[in-house]
């Protein structure tokens, strides 16, 4: 069973570190736990740290978990957390959370890091009828384009008030969803990323005719 | 550079900044009688203090309480008062009289991060953080502030998202050095941020209010994202934990929406997940928001909620709408101050 409610944090040794784009970086750590993808962990560098919590990236059939992160400058365990290095303890809980991917036709909307989730999902077998809208600054912002691209084609739609291209629509995810005309009332939206941006993307979807019900949101407060 | 304010830091901050500035450690309860128990906002008038001590203190800190920018009284007498906090950031608190009672809604937070769908402060996004003063300055400001007899933690804000700072504000509220209220006076309102809530409630003595609004998690998870994080069951095994049988009180905030939780099931399971549990519901006309996609229940169905609820066993109330008129939605007032000011600006 999952275990949230002490949020115990276990040892386990950091097996990767990356820095995939400048300040953000993929830490990769071993696993003895099932999960399910969508879940989160509570991450420290040491065990009485109060922790914070991070989105699951990696598939569950990996043996590592991985989570993506950037850099918060201000900020307590980040700025650490992108020091670390290969064979240093990390302090972890079990998988928790109910932010659940579904092998239903779903469309998914993240800013930034809030496409960890996502990618989680995808990596277990869950990209089947998906439709992802990433909202990011520049090209290096769309963490894990290759795996996106690859598997859902068209349906990858890349949102940057910075970049051009064929591959990119040209501003932000709120203008974007503003003025399309193919938001399907029909499906599921999973929303991930900051309050404001969740906030903001769930009022749209909602002013288009998107029942409530249908909007399911993880907020990185 | 701006100084620092040390209204509401709690003794042993004082003993510190006293210490560093070269002072015995004991002169800080003097400072915190000053502040906290005669109420006085200038180092020149703490005449017990050395003349030195208090021209230290003048060179690095400042001591103030920042007025109320606007209020708005209801035809009932609760009285909404608005207070700058930052730059274009206002905070709302709402002074409701009520018989015996005169009870201060206060906020922890500028704005909030928890993005639940049928509150205003939730649309307005995130500001900041208040500190510990900025949440007392409500009360200590407030121009009723010796009618008071309770404080909620109800306003803008999720208080476990600030918790050190309230944490804080609670020991200066309770402390035999700060104004010594009983515990009892005190509740914090919180829509289940876990860890945040088994430290207040291992660390206080004071009642805990959680809005709970749905039974079901699936159902839950829709109008408040944060049953995605801490799933209600894991809120109700924390509370079991702890003793509510004597004067602590818990009790479970539910805002009746048309068609969406107000039905039999909802009070079927609402006895379930609460059987053992020694606690009130409190039922909540809801105040619609600009866009919200949600109704209030009838005042009928909310009568009949609350009888059927009392048939299974639980307390039931109904919270009073008190100060309709200047209310609309909590956050609204501060919502729109916020746009006005930047409006002003460009
Ligand atoms: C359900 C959930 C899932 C999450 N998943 C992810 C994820 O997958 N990836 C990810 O990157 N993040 C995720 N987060 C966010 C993460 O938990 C942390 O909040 C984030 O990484 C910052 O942690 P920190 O310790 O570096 O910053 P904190 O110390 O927690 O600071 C939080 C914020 O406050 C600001 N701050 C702190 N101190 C000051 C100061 N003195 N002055 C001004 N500002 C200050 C910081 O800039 C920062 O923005 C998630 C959050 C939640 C709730
Ligand atoms: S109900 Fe409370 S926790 Fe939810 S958004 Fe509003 S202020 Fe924040």
């Amino acid at each position: 069973m999952n275990d949230s409610s002490k949020l115990t944090l276990y040892k386990t040794i950091i097996n990767r570190v990356e820095e995939i784009t400048p300040d953000v970086f993929v830490l990769s750590f071993s696993r003895t736990e099932e999960f399910s993808p969508g879940q989160m962990l509570a991450v420290a560098l040491q065990p009485k740290d109060q922790a914070r919590l991070y989105s699951i990236a990696s598939g569950n059939k990996e043996n590592d978990y991985r989570i993506l992160f950037n850099i918060q400058h201000q900020g307590y365990l980040t700025p650490r957390l992108s020091k670390v290095n290969v064979g240093d303890e990390l302090y972890v809980s079990k998988p928790f959370g109910s932010f659940y991917g579904t092998l239903m036709a779903d469309c998914w909307i993240a800013a930034g890091t809030g496409i960890a989730p996502f990618i989680s999902m995808m990596e277990s077998g869950l990209g089947e009828q998906k439709k992802l809208i990433h909202g990011g600054r520049a090209e290096n912002s769309f963490y894990y384009a290759e795996l996106f691209e690859s598997k859902l084609k068209e349906n990858y739609i890349r949102c940057s008030s910075l970049q051009t291209g064929e591959h990119y629509y040209h501003g932000r995810i709120t203008a974007f969803l503003k003025q399309s005309n193919e938001l399907s009332t029909k499906r599921n939206y999973y929303i991930c990323g900051s309050s404001e941006f969740v906030v903001d993307v769930r009022d749209i979807l909602i002013e288009k005719g998107v029942p409530y019900t249908q909007i399911i949101a993880e907020i990185y407060f | 550079m701006e100084k620092e304010n040390l209204f509401g830091k709690t003794l042993s901050e004082l003993q510190e900044i006293v210490y560093e500035l070269g002072f015995q450690k004991y002169v800080a309860k003097q400072l915190t009688d000053w502040m906290y128990k005669k109420r006085v906002a200038s180092f020149d008038l703490m005449l017990n203090l050395s003349k030195s001590l208090r021209l230290s203190l003048q060179e690095k800190y400042e001591l103030h309480f920042t007025n109320y920018s606007n209020v708005q009284e209801s035809v009932d007498g609760t009285k909404k008062y608005l207070f700058p906090v930052k730059k274009y950031q206002f905070i709302e608190a709402a002074y409701i009289p009520e018989n015996e009672r005169a009870t201060l809604c206060v906020s922890s937070q500028v704005g909030c991060k928890m993005g639940c769908l049928f509150c205003m402060t939730g649309k307005q996004g995130f500001q900041g953080n208040l500190s510990s003063g900025e949440i007392l300055n409500q009360i200590f400001s407030l121009p009723e502030f010796e009618k008071l007899t309770n404080v909620v933690y109800m306003g803008m804000g999720e208080p476990f998202d600030n918790l050190d700072e309230v944490l804080k504000s609670i020991e200066i509220l309770t402390s035999d050095y700060g104004l010594a209220w009983s515990p009892k006076r005190i509740t914090v309102s919180t829509i289940g941020i876990l860890p945040g809530m088994k430290k207040y409630l291992e660390n206080t003595k004071a009642h805990l209010a959680v809005s709970m609004h749905n039974p079901f998690e699936n159902e839950r998870k829709m109008m408040m994202p944060i049953e995605n994080v801490y799933h209600l069951p894991k809120i109700l095994d924390e509370i079991r934990q702890h003793d509510f049988s004597g004067q602590r009180r818990v009790s479970f905030e539910y805002i009746l929406f048309k068609g969406v939780n107000d039905q039999q099931r909802h009070i079927n399971e609402l006895a379930r997940i609460l059987n053992g549990i020694k606690c009130r519901i409190n039922l909540i006309r809801f105040h619609p928001i600009p866009e919200t996609p949600l109704e209030s229940s009838s005042h009928e169905t909310i009568l009949q909620f609350q009888n059927a609820l009392k048939r299974k066993g639980i307390v039931t109330t109904i919270r009073a709408s008190r100060g309709e008129d200047i209310f609309a939605a909590c956050g609204l007032l501060s919502t729109k101050e916020m746009v006005k000011k930047q409006n002003e600006e460009y």
